[in-house]
């Protein structure tokens, strides 16, 4: 049943594209200043360490140089991006009380009905600030906390105190630190020790706005034995001036804990998508991460797992699709920093139409992981001569008690096969499609199904009328 | 002569400038079993790729005629939903697609017809047995790991799913052991009737001893040199090709 997927009529992609009006409670100014963030946290109402985070982040923002390695990110100006936005909309726990304009926009993307058929929790964010905010009760009762990340602020102070941007420090690059200095909405999961969530939770965050940037926050922490599987989704219509993304995720799996992250990255081709993830797992705990990247003008994403008890585990399956204006740099870093740990990096790459996917992984064991394993897969297909693909996948061991796999294979789609299937009827687009399709069915396969399903109408729409 | 399916007058046809068919005239009527004999080189596969509408070989001069209506400029997909349809000597690997899939789409797209899935695993289930396919092969990526005699057994299969008009089975037989090429033979007899027409393309004639064909053409440097009957076959197992070869440049007029 699960191969039906790929017989999935087209849905029109241009419900992404359909803006609402700019209404907004509060807009700050264009552009970064010390003020700007004061006005930001004066609105949120926040503790002083926090206030006073923003600002050393934001000193930290000016004095970081932009990176001069992958995409050109001279095109984004920070001076043209609001960074704060809060829509005309209170956090709500049911969907009759979200504003009209903002729930029929959510009930495009599909997101109620997933919740109500296939979700334990979800979360909306619209804009900088979650609008929608809700979780099973019995998850509740089994003391699962999912929740905005604002209001974990006041109902969890002392965890966000202790994890909050602890892993993905400001100093670490300069958008991380764009990150602190301005970071809004997200959302704040804790699974208690031995707890199985077995329905997954998922956030979506959707920019309407202009000229926004988007800067939410992830906090999920999975303590002893607990399980969980997070989806992510991301969306925003098309516009002609810059948007920005720079989210941030950070993700603790505690020993034998496992988590599941699933993203699905659609954004507009005018977003810069500048975002930072990273899990710290610890003794035989595991963290998959299931990665899509679709949208954005430039992305630059390279989630990355720290593998800090012996026997920890990560799994990273990606798949990136580049088109006209886009250019993806996407990737995986594993840090192997405990014995015995294993890494498997398994990622898939399209490009077409002009399109630039560049993968870049970084898999570094230090001396003291001993008797790990990693291995590293990349694949590209190249769709025409205009389209280009890179690979960049750098290992670096320090110790001699390691097995490592690596393999990377770049291809086009071969002349013989699509005769092959034409020779059966099938006409030179869907043979196309299904080669492609056939291409990240070992990406497909692990999504959860509505993504699935958009992956598979993408390709199909990002195919038609290609065939020169 | 039955009723005409397959015509071809004089055709030519090129590779990259070079020249491999160099005339050829051949008609198969309804129903009829044909067969191209000829060694390595003659241009057998020509034949095969041409009538199938590969867009590497160019047709220089001469026509394809199928029911009819000249074919010559259709594409491979339009040809198919005629009702041509080539079993490939070197069957492609298609990753990630698996062979249900595969043919559900190939089954609708020949037919114009949506088909249920249920009812498509049915007929698929069945055709498999027919064959003696394992069934989990209708889940397995299309050809990915199948071994040469595997990879022939789905182009039969694939065959006697999509039923066309004319099957035109390419090397079909090399690669099978003894049972495998018995249980394909007795897929092909079993798709055949009085409709149906198949021409198959060997340099041997394993198959031929459980087809009954009711000509055989000997191919020889693009030209179909020769035409006659099972004796013909008879003919070339115990002399090879060299004699008919020396008989046809003998009677070329140069």
């Amino acid at each position: 049943m699960e191969r039906q997927r790929s017989y999935i009529e087209d849905i029109d992609r241009e419900i992404y594209d359909i803006k609402d009006e700019f209404t907004y409670s509060y807009k700050s100014d264009h552009g970064l200043s010390k003020d700007i963030i004061l006005e930001i946290s004066r609105e949120k109402d926040e503790p002083k360490w926090m206030t006073d985070f923003r600002l050393r982040s934001l000193e930290i923002y000016n004095s970081m140089p932009i990176p001069t390695w992958g995409p050109d990110l001279t095109g984004l100006d920070m001076d043209d991006i609001r960074t704060y936005i809060k829509p005309d909309a209170e956090m709500e726990h049911s969907w009759d009380d979200v504003p009209g304009y903002i729930k029929d926009t959510f009930e495009r993307l599909g997101l109620p009905q997933a919740e109500r058929k296939s979700l334990a929790g979800m979360g909306a964010q619209y804009d900088s600030e979650v609008v929608y905010h809700n979780i099973r009760q019995e998850l509740v009762e089994q003391g699962v906390v999912y929740m905005d990340i604002e209001t974990a602020l006041v109902e969890y102070e002392d965890i966000m105190r202790e994890y909050f941007m602890k892993l993905i420090p400001p100093e670490d690059h300069k958008f991380a630190a764009l990150h602190g200095a301005v970071w809004s909405g997200g959302s704040f999961v804790y699974v208690p020790e031995g707890t199985d969530v077995d329905i997954p939770l998922q956030s979506y965050f959707r920019l309407n706005a202009p000229g926004a940037g988007q800067f939410e926050h992830t906090l999920i922490i999975v303590e002893k034995g607990a399980k969980l599987h997070f989806i992510e989704g991301c969306s925003a219509p098309q516009y002609k001036v810059n948007n920005l993304h720079a989210g941030c995720v950070e993700l603790f799996i505690k020993e034998d804990a496992s988590l599941r992250y699933s993203t699905i990255e659609n954004w507009s081709r005018n977003m810069y998508n500048l975002n930072s993830k990273r899990a710290l797992v610890e003794k035989n705990g595991t963290i998959e991460w299931i990665s899509g990247s679709f949208g954005s003008k430039v992305s630059m994403l390279y989630p990355m797992s720290i593998l800090n008890g012996e026997g920890a585990r990560s799994e990273f399956t990606g798949i990136t699709f580049a088109s006209t204006g886009q250019y993806l740099d996407t990737g995986a870093k594993v840090l192997h920093a405990a014995p015995h740990t294993t890494s498997t990096v398994n990622s898939k790459s399209i490009s077409k139409n002009g399109g630039h996917a560049y993968y870049r992984g970084l898999i570094k064991v230090l001396p003291e992981a001993y008797g790990s394993k990693s291995t590293v897969d990349c694949e590209s297909l190249i769709l025409d001569n205009e389209s280009v693909s890179d690979a960049l996948p750098i290992i670096d061991l320090r110790n001699d008690d390691i097995d490592i796999g690596h393999e990377a294979k770049v291809g086009r789609i071969s002349e013989e096969a699509i005769f092959y299937l034409m020779s059966r009827g099938i006409d030179e687009e869907e043979a196309k499609a299904m080669i492609v399709r056939g291409f990240v069915e070992p990406i497909t396969k692990e999504l959860p199904l509505e993504y699935a399903v958009e992956l598979n109408n993408l390709i199909n729409i990002e195919l038609e009328g290609s065939i020169g | 002569m039955n009723k005409k399916l397959l015509n071809i007058e004089d055709l030519k046809v090129s590779i990259d400038e070079k020249e491999i068919l160099k005339g050829i005239d051949l008609e198969i009527g309804k129903g009829e079993i044909h067969i191209i004999m000829g060694p390595n080189g003659s241009g057998k596969s020509t034949v095969a790729y041409t009538l199938m509408g590969h867009p590497e070989y160019q047709i220089t001069d001469g026509e394809i005629e199928f029911e009819g209506e000249i074919v010559n400029d259709l594409r491979a997909d339009e040809r198919a939903k005629k009702g041509i349809f080539l079993s490939f000597q070197y069957p492609e690997e298609i990753p990630g697609v698996t062979v249900e899939e595969f043919l559900r789409t190939a089954k609708m797209a020949v037919s114009d017809e949506r088909i249920g899935l249920m009812s498509f695993k049915r007929l698929l289930k069945e055709k498999m047995e027919q064959l003696d396919m394992d069934e989990e092969y209708a889940s397995r990526y299309l050809n990915i790991g199948f071994s040469g005699g595997e990879k022939k057994k789905n182009e039969v299969l694939q065959m006697s799913i999509l039923e066309p008009k004319l099957a035109i089975l390419d090397e079909t037989d090399s690669g099978l052991d003894v049972d495998a090429i018995r249980i394909v033979a007795e897929g092909i007899k079993e798709f055949k009737d009085e409709s149906r027409s198949i021409l198959v393309i060997t340099h041997y004639n394993k198959l031929l001893d459980y087809l009954e064909p009711d000509y055989i053409h000997i191919l020889l440097d693009g030209r179909i040199v020769k035409t006659g009957g099972m004796e013909l076959a008879q003919e070339i197992e115990q002399r090879g090709y060299e004699d008919i070869r020396a008989e046809f440049s003998n009677t070329e007029v140069k």
